[in-house]
């Protein structure tokens, strides 16, 4: 009786285990890929992150709810536009949820605390924005991808664009953290005339009348500035308030004039010149069909950051789709990822070799379009432009 | 000297929107007891219910009332609900209540207007600039906030030195117990008080408007230094708030001006700057370690 009450239970066991691997597979196919985005939903960066997110998810929603033919869940978290707390977001996807894909940063001093941990784990980092100088030379990684820019390029177009207006002596301003610094050493590469002021704004300011009196004491014939977000807003509101829009033009590089800061500056803007990979009146078939989609869905116009995460959604598709929609060979993912196989917005896109695009750039001015202003697509100002970088890359 | 002059008045108008919000701070904190980190909330919504009246009607007076109704409104109702049923924890419980409604607050600004920065416009007769001297134009709009906030100092001056709620307000911040004993109406004076210091928060905020950006936890980034000023000036004391307030807004705004110049001529260029917007960040800071370091009350400590 014993005896045989112990086979019974054997036997149950066995059963159960056998069940158990039966179901196994069946749930593996079943359970979507999950995606880790930890992006900036809260303060000044707020409503980037906002577009970081909503474009992503619009690129799954169009594509039926799932990226290359994988089914696709995106977790995200907001990283409060604290590094530390980015980090912690990350340990607990990586570990916790067993997350091997990642996207969604803003900022690159959050990214720098977060990268190190994804790479050396074993995941994978696909940027729609942040790329500091570092992660594209020296520390660059089979595993990271940057589907924006390298930081610099943005700033080394709008020195170029200073050059091709005839702007001979320029104030420059940043904010002091790496994407700042970045910027004013990428604007002072390709920029030709004298550099008569250079100043590093708090990264949490939001009061500029100190530097507006140092740029009208300098009397420039120009102004670059590099501040993100809300920063932007409120230091061009303050310049147009200080009476200097006038008397000193203005050139941007695209984060410092996207379409939320000109809704916010109003018709102060109209005539500053900057330079961006992408606009909204872009003529091409991805573009516009993503600028429909986006207005139609959020009743608002997508900013460039928006369009990043859209195209890295669209990047990460093409890469699931070469490996059938596994993550966990990063050496298969770096192979389907590399030839950039998907339909950008921007209509050239391509990778170098140290995972950081190579694009052109154009130049843009506000201009009223219909009574609003708007940004106006002028021509290009570069060609297959990389970074300089890649050439201290070695995988 | 016309650029001193100008970094100057952009000190003291940095320093009169820190008094506003530290007025209301340093009464509340002296005389209740209350630490109220939601004050910042309060500099928010007045922002947000300017903005909002701002673009809905164009009127700039109706904007500043709305503002000024809105944030003195909430911070009453803040008393009301939830301050009353903490005056007899300790300083943790508020500061707890007081953080979960800074989160209540930005949540709620985020659900109701979005995330993007809200546009608000310098009304027209008050855009363009002023030649305060040969060569300085100042823009107008800066010059009513200083003008403003001095008199609003002048107003509380009178207010509190003057009047038998200011009176009140004196020997509540020194003899506390005292008052209440001789039968004064503590609730009602609590209650006004935190109006009055919603009012100055949300009046510091329909200012901010039109030259910061108005969006969600806008009031956070101000706070902290409010904080510093309320502790440099002496807690309790709005005398103290106004000179703490002043001497915090000109050494923020003359360091993040020159220390930079200064190191240019001792080291190289960008790193010059990037060291100096270092030093800049951590000056009021070590001001404030140094005044405590002096007078451990502050500069105008209102508890004899």
């Amino acid at each position: 009786m014993n005896l045989h009450r112990r086979g019974l239970l054997a036997s149950g066991a066995a059963l159960g285990l056998g069940a158990a691997s039966l179901a196994r597979p069946a749930i593996a196919q079943g359970a979507p890929l999950k995606i880790g985005m930890i992006t900036t939903l809260s303060g000044a960066g707020g409503y980037i992150g906002q577009d970081i997110r909503d474009a992503f998810l619009l690129a799954i929603e169009l594509s039926g709810g799932n990226l290359g033919g994988t089914n696709v869940q995106v977790m995200v978290e907001d990283d409060g536009f604290r590094p530390g707390q980015g980090k912690q977001v990350a340990e607990r996807f990586m570990k916790n949820e067993r997350i091997k894909l990642l996207t969604g940063i803003i900022f690159s001093n959050i990214l720098g605390a977060v990268a190190p941990d994804v790479l050396d784990g074993g995941g994978i980092y696909v940027s729609p924005n942040a790329s500091p100088s570092n992660l594209a030379g020296r520390e660059c990684h089979k595993n990271f991808w940057s589907i924006a820019w390298q930081n610099d390029s943005l700033h080394e177009s709008a020195g170029q664009l200073a050059t091709n207006l005839g702007q001979k002596r320029m104030f420059i301003l940043a904010p002091n953290y790496q994407a700042g610094r970045d910027a004013l050493t990428g604007f002072k590469r390709l920029y030709k005339g004298q550099v008569v002021g250079e100043v590093y704004t708090r990264l949490d300011q939001t009061d500029y009348a100190a530097e507006m009196a140092q740029i009208r004491a300098a009397n420039p014939e120009g102004v670059y500035q590099f501040h993100p977000g809300g920063l932007g807003i409120a230091f061009l509101r303050q310049y147009v308030q200080a009476g200097l829009l006038a008397n000193v033009p203005m050139t941007l590089a695209a984060p410092s004039m996207d379409a939320t800061t000109l809704a916010a500056v109003g018709d102060a803007a109209v005539g500053i010149n900057l330079t961006s990979h992408w606009n909204t009146d872009f003529d091409n078939a991805p573009s516009k069909r993503f600028v429909a989609a986006f207005q139609q869905k959020f009743n608002r116009v997508p900013t460039y950051y928006a369009q990043q995460s859209f195209d890295t959604a669209l990047a990460i598709g093409a890469a699931l789709r070469g490996t059938g929609g596994k993550v966990d060979d990063t050496e298969a993912f770096y192979r389907a990822m590399k030839p950039a196989n998907f339909e950008s917005t921007r209509g050239k896109f391509s990778f170098g070799s140290n995972n950081h695009p190579i694009q052109d750039w154009y130049a843009l001015k506000v201009e009223n379009v219909g009574g609003k202003p708007a940004l106006v697509t002028q021509g290009k100002v570069l060609s297959d432009h990389g970074d300089v970088y890649a050439s201290q890359c070695r995988f | 000297m016309g650029l001193l002059l100008e970094q100057l008045l952009n000190g003291v108008q940095l320093g009169v929107t820190l008094f506003l919000l530290a007025a209301g701070l340093t009464l509340v904190f002296g005389i209740m007891g209350v630490i109220n980190l939601a004050h910042g909330s309060l500099y928010m919504i007045g922002a947000y219910a300017a903005a909002v009246t701002a673009a809905a009607t164009g009127s700039a007076l109706l904007a500043l009332l709305a503002g000024l109704a809105a944030a003195g409104v909430t911070g009453m109702a803040i008393e009301f609900l939830v301050l009353r049923r903490l005056y007899a924890r300790d300083h943790l419980d508020q500061v707890l209540a007081t953080f979960g409604l800074i989160l209540f607050f930005n949540e709620a600004m985020v659900l109701l207007f979005g995330r993007q920065p809200l546009f608000v416009n310098v009304p027209e007769a008050l855009r363009g600039t002023l030649r305060v001297l040969p060569g300085v134009d100042y823009p107008v709009f800066r010059l009513l906030i200083i003008a403003l906030g001095l008199l609003v100092a002048l107003g509380l001056y009178i207010l509190i030195q003057r009047t038998r709620i200011g009176m009140l307000v004196r020997a509540g911040a020194t003899h506390r117990e005292m008052v209440r004993a001789l039968g004064v109406d503590v609730r009602m004076l609590y209650t006004l008080i935190f109006g009055l210091g919603a009012l100055l928060a949300g009046l510091a905020g329909v200012m901010a408007g039109p030259i910061l950006s108005v969006q969600p936890q806008m009031g956070e980034q101000i706070l902290i230094t409010t904080f510093v000023v309320v502790v440099i000036g002496g807690i309790g004391s709005v005398r103290g708030a106004l000179f703490g307030a002043v001497l915090v807004g000109v050494v923020d705004t003359l360091l993040r001006a020159y220390v930079p110049g200064l190191l240019r001529q001792v080291m190289e260029g960008s790193e010059a700057d990037a060291l100096g917007a270092g030093l800049a960040s951590m000056g009021v800071y070590l001001l404030m370690a140094l005044v405590l370091l002096v007078k451990p009350r502050g500069l105008f400590p209102a508890h004899a």
